[in-house]
């Protein structure tokens, strides 16, 4: 459903993608993992094309995302996008947050964009607060808010770029019960996180990247149980317990 | 001063009109919202242009603003209203001289307002909008310039204000908006250049205060129904 092939991609001269070669199937639920600048998050964000690439074809269900002639918006639309910090629109109540997209884009009235915006909201538990303000909700509801938004366009695809990352620790577990209900309901996923109890629990496939490279790549218990680079072993380690290590901390 | 007032109050107030030509505080009202009406839009399409990729509309509009910057308004009144004459071989009207100098200069200023509005709002709500699948036209419309204007409402306010102020500068051209009209009643009157000027500079501040107490209402009301726009300006 998502088809890499040899992707490259610069940032000046850094060199953000090297050569990565990747498919994801359709309802199969990716994690990528890797050290922070390692390119996991450029990479989610070529998928719908919020960064460019240099080189390389990336094919969402058949179609070259990086074509000249594409209809991105309508393309886009197929895909929702979850971020870091959420980004909800500050000016607008968590409803109309839900019902800019559908009203303009599936050319929903605005009562019938509301139904399906409160349906969405129901579905990530926020409902109660659709006429709040962004502002007046904490970092794990406004995230949840966020997928609801994504989700109005009823997207075969989710992309989540650090969902949780922003998150005080004891919200992380209410927005990661909310992808993982999406994952059991045979969504495509590809998720960036660190949060390896997640990514064992939901995650088809785990992938690793280090440098612009997909170092590697393995069903989620080859991944965890048998991980076959020194580099993966070593950031596994890390992440389970940062005092554990016995070596110093090397570059990269 | 009642005296005066009462003498030439009206005249003050509208100029020789309906006699002769519309002046007065009405002109300089009516020059001031014509010019903020044009000058708005030019100044938003000057930031998006400022900020676009290509460097075909980029270019100019960069030369503009520092041009504008660069030269007094009163240098390009006596540009406009003497020189252009002679190229174009044709005469044109005060108001329209004062007019445009007025809507290029603030669509200029506006210009850097907007474009730092636009700048200084987080890339993430640009990026979340788009990817949604908005248009750029979309995304602009409904989610960037509306917290842009509402971030720089009292940058904006002091533009608006300052244009209502420049509409002064007609005098010179012999436009006969407020000022033109007071120094006409001064030599008149000759022996009450204070309170004439006095009163001169109440109707301005009358105007000014008035335009600025409107804004603040506005974001008054902003603030009531959008906490973080209460937050962000407490």
């Amino acid at each position: 459903m998502i088809d890499f092939r040899n992707v490259n991609k610069y940032y000046g001269r850094y060199h953000a993608l090297v050569d990565v070669t990747e498919t994801v199937a359709r309802g199969e639920v990716v994690v990528v993992c890797g050290p922070s600048g390692s390119g996991k998050s450029t990479l989610i964000r070529t998928i719908n094309r919020l960064e460019e690439i240099d080189s390389g074809r990336i094919e969402v269900d058949g179609q070259d995302v990086h074509r000249s002639g594409i209809d991105i918006n309508r393309f886009r639309s197929g895909i929702g996008f979850v971020f870091q910090q959420f980004n909800l629109f500050p000016h607008r109540t968590v409803l109309d947050n839900c019902t800019l997209a559908p009203v303009h884009l599936r050319g929903l009235s605005g009562a019938e964009a509301r139904d399906q915006a409160l349906q969405m909201l129901n579905r990530v538990g926020m409902a109660d607060k659709a006429n709040a303000f962004p502002a007046q909700l904490s970092g794990g509801q406004q995230q949840r808010v966020a997928i609801a938004r994504a989700l109005v366009m009823h997207p075969p695809i989710m992309l989540f770029d650090e969902p949780t990352s922003a998150l005080d620790p004891e919200m992380v577990g209410e927005v990661l019960l909310v992808i993982r209900d999406l994952a059991h309901r045979g969504m495509t996923l590809v998720c960036v996180t660190h949060e390896m109890g997640f990514a064992r629990d939901v995650a088809d496939r785990v992938l690793f990247m280090d440098r612009g490279r997909i170092l590697e790549r393995g069903t989620t218990r080859e991944f965890f149980d048998h991980p076959q680079h020194e580099r993966t072993r070593r950031f596994l380690a890390d992440i389970r317990s940062p005092f554990g290590r016995t070596d110093p901390p090397s570059g990269g | 001063m009642i005296e005066l007032l009462r003498t030439y109050g009206v005249y003050f107030l509208i100029g020789q009109f309906p006699h002769g030509p519309l002046g007065g505080l009405a002109l300089t009202v009516l020059l001031g919202a014509a010019a903020l009406v044009l000058a708005f839009p030019l100044g938003v399409l000057l930031a998006l242009m400022r900020l676009s990729a290509s460097a075909a509309l980029r270019w100019p509009v960069t030369a503009l603003v520092y041009v504008v910057r660069g030269t007094p308004l009163l240098m390009v009144i006596f540009w406009a209203y003497f020189f252009l004459p002679s190229l174009t071989g044709q005469k044109t009207g005060q108001f329209a001289t004062m007019l445009a100098a007025l809507v290029l200069f603030d669509g200029a200023y506006l210009a850097e307002v907007v474009r730092a509005g636009i700048q200084g709002l987080a890339r993430g709500q640009t990026e979340a909008a788009r990817s949604l699948g908005l248009s750029y036209a979309t995304t602009l419309q409904r989610v960037v310039l509306p917290q842009v204007f509402r971030n720089m409402l009292p940058s904006l306010v002091n533009q608006f204000v300052t244009t209502l102020k420049d509409t002064s500068l007609g005098y010179i051209i012999g436009l006969q908006e407020l000022s033109f009209v007071a120094s006409q009643v001064n030599s008149q009157v000759v022996v009450h250049p204070v309170a004439i000027y006095g009163i001169l500079a109440l109707l301005y501040f009358a105007l000014c205060f008035g335009l600025s107490r409107f804004a603040y209402a506005l974001e008054r009301r902003a603030a009531r129904v959008d906490p973080e726009f209460r937050a962000a300006n407490a």
